[in-house]
């Protein structure tokens, strides 16, 4: 039941780089089907947070509970269900988008992984370039086959950090369009930006950090 | 969705190491002129004693494969590196043991590859002949490039993400793998000067042992090797 109730469940989560606490008793819930806006300056624990919602980092203190389960003691569980756009791509540099793409559906399971890929290339605009290996792609085109990558596994959680960077107006038009179709369609999502205006189009709850801790804006 | 079974993940990803190695052919002939020059040094250093040389010939390919493994190994894990594409696998999820496997697999295809490739040259500038024949110096290959590539996989793991990453793979790998070259080293040179004391099998079987346990450990290891702690 908690499943459905929660997208994820933060308490009193704190992580640490070294001596530096990068995240300080971070505690939050947000519903399935929510969407967060996730503000603050650099370095203020973003990105961090995120990454301890996707399972890359564990928590060095606290609780992490994602889709009704914890993130530490269930980590395979919770990777199912969540996808992280990050800073870095994930993308194989020396494949093409469409192999770095049905790599990944055959991964998945996606059933019928040729002509899901062919129709994730065409949604993200790079139908054209499908046979271009990424390491002759601009960032912004990048950018576009890492939701690509992200959209393909359908997660109940979607946390996107900094979405709109590296994009040009058209692309940040159709990033704004994959993010309202990720909420229309029951996933929660977690935007992490600098761009608080358009952040706050997409998301209904917000939540700021300030060196780690959670702060009014 | 269904997800893959462990195989057929492996198989998957097994396709991905081949597929990154054919797009980039560039890397795997500077592997081949590098073990190739070490051969070739080999026999000028030693001058043109032909019976030294023959006696040796064997330690040296096994020499020549091993330096070229770091190269290998460390590179398998840079395009890893590359836009932090194996915590894309990780957090697909896919199974830690799966990559592990197909990594490995994949760098032992390399090797005995580059090993099968070296075979000319070192008949012909160290002026050996085969005794026991062709198939089994394949079989002492390939089981001696397993026995690199499994500890290999996972020390070049370890220490893809440490600032001396090129000195510190060879420091942790050879130490490790001296049972392993010995056994391939003494195994190549009774298929090159004859077995009349039937000891080719001993040897195997040490290198078989050798690969039970590395690639055994790191099915099981390598899970933690590539987590955050």
């Amino acid at each position: 039941m908690e499943a459905l109730a929660t997208a994820f469940e933060l308490e009193d989560v704190s992580r640490r780089y070294g001596r530096r606490w990068a995240l300080a008793r971070v505690s939050y819930r947000l519903k399935a089907g929510g969407s967060l806006l996730l503000t603050g300056h650099n370095g203020s624990g973003k990105s961090t947070l995120l990454r301890v919602l996707a399972t890359a980092l564990r928590p060095t203190l606290g609780r992490v509970r994602v889709c009704g389960r914890d993130a530490v003691e269930e980590q395979a569980a919770v990777r199912a269900h969540v996808a992280l756009l990050s800073h870095t791509s994930f993308l194989y540099e020396d494949l093409s988008a469409e192999q770095n793409l049905l790599l990944l559906a055959r991964l998945l399971g996606v059933e019928a992984p040729k002509s899901a890929v062919d129709e994730m290339l065409e949604r993200v605009g790079l139908g054209a370039r499908r046979h271009h290996p990424v390491r002759q792609f601009s960032a912004g085109m990048r950018k576009r086959l890492a939701i690509g990558r992200l959209l393909l596994k359908r997660p109940q959680l979607a946390l996107l950090d900094e979405p709109f960077g590296e994009l040009d107006p058209a692309g940040i038009t159709a990033m704004e369009g994959h993010v309202r179709a990720l909420t229309a369609a029951g996933t929660a999502v977690v935007l992490a930006t600098h761009l608080v205006e358009q952040g706050q189009a997409l998301c209904t709850e917000r939540l700021h950090l300030v060196e780690g801790r959670v702060t009014e804006p | 969705m269904k997800r893959p079974s462990l195989p057929r993940a492996v198989w998957v990803l097994l396709g991905k190491e081949l597929a990154l190695e054919w797009r980039t052919r560039a890397r795997l002939n500077a592997l081949l002129f590098f073990s190739f020059a070490t051969l070739l040094l080999f026999s000028f250093a030693l001058g043109p004693d032909t019976r030294q040389l023959q006696r040796g010939a064997g330690g040296y390919l096994w020499l020549g494969i091993l330096f070229s493994s770091v190269l290998a190994l460390g590179e398998s894990f840079r395009v890893e590196g590359e836009n932090a594409a194996l915590d894309g696998l990780r957090l697909a999820p896919v199974d830690a043991r799966a990559l592990f496997l197909a990594k490995a697999l994949g760098n032992a295809a390399l090797l005995s590859l580059l090993s099968a490739v070296l075979v000319a040259p070192m008949c012909a500038l160290y002026d050996v002949s085969l005794a026991l024949g062709l198939g089994p110096l394949a079989g002492v290959l390939v089981m001696g490039c397993l026995a690199i590539s499994a500890p290999g996989t996972v020390y070049a793991a370890i220490s893809s993400n440490a600032r001396a990453r090129d000195v510190l793979l060879p420091l942790l790998l050879f130490p490790l793998l001296v049972p392993a070259l010995l056994a391939a080293v003494k195994s190549t040179q009774l298929v090159i000067g004859g077995d009349p004391m039937n000891q080719l099998g001993s040897w195997l079987g040490l290198l078989g042992g050798f690969n039970l346990i590395y690639w055994g450990l790191g099915f099981l290891l390598f899970p933690r090797v590539i987590e955050d702690g």
